[in-house]
């Protein structure tokens, strides 16, 4: 199991704004380790963001976000108090999910 | 360079199957829903590969698409990106390195209420045009920045 998010939720003139911090490798594929051969794939693919029960971001990404990625996104119609949710999927099916209450 | 071509190939095999054992049930419906990833999309090696995969072949370039980005990336592992649209409408927002064995970097969806606007973090082998696709009412937008890379993130 990878490790936990880092999310941070802060609720502005009734715009939440949101950033995520991921921890995962985010391998390429194109890497090669020290023997010359390649580091398969492994990076994640989806990531949904939701906010009582309603998604509030889907973002599908490829190998080349960074390392550790770091998302941040705004919405509308979150209070303070409220959960917000965050979920990501793997190429190789491992997920997480983490959430945080709107500051 | 032959061994890009032996790995294109052999992911399109997979993809091919992949689409083979679904339509066979073989895997189960929760394991289809992954493919909503558009594999076709981030498997492109060009941009023109990635844009027809997206369904937006002939984007029309617009000034309302901000891309935030600094001119120069000191390193190519973590280049901050950030876009911005004014368009009304918009649905997502792509973000695409020209130069990137995939051009496509990632994709966001963005449902009502949500405001068109997101930031990640991509790597860049080198220096690029890196271009932000908004899709709103239907239709597609593109606009470009070039980013210099200094040094690589794509290899070891």
């Amino acid at each position: 199991m990878a490790d936990p998010m880092r999310i941070r939720a802060s609720e502005k003139g009734g715009i939440v704004n949101v950033k995520v911090l991921m921890s995962h490798e985010m391998e390429t594929g194109q890497r090669k380790d020290g023997s010359g051969k390649i580091v398969p794939a492994h990076f994640i693919q989806s990531v949904t963001a939701t906010h009582n029960g309603k998604t509030v971001l889907l973002a599908h990404w490829g190998p080349a976000v960074s390392k550790n990625p770091f998302l941040e996104f705004n919405f509308k119609g979150g209070q303070k108090g409220d959960k917000v949710q965050v979920t990501w999927t793997d190429n190789k099916g491992d997920k997480r999910t983490d959430e945080a209450a709107i500051s | 360079m032959n061994q890009m071509r032996r790995r294109t190939l052999k992911a399109g095999a997979s993809a091919g199957l992949l689409a083979l054992l679904a339509a066979a049930g073989i895997i189960s419906p929760g394991e289809v829903l992954a493919a909503d990833w558009n594999k076709a999309a981030f498997e492109g090696k060009s941009m023109q590969d990635a844009l027809k995969a997206l369904g937006a072949s002939s984007p029309a370039t617009s000034s309302d698409i901000v891309i935030r980005a600094a001119d120069i990336a000191e390193n190519g592992a973590v280049v901050p990106v950030g876009v911005e649209s004014r368009i009304p409408g918009t649905q997502s927002i792509s973000i695409l390195v020209d130069k990137n064995p995939s051009a496509l970097a990632a994709s966001f969806d963005l449902p009502a209420g949500t405001e068109p606007s997101v930031t990640t973090r991509v790597k860049m082998g080198q220096t690029s045009d890196v271009y932000a696709l908004v899709k709103a009412d239907g239709k597609f937008y593109m606009a470009k920045k070039e980013i210099k890379v200094t040094l690589g993130g794509c290899g070891g």
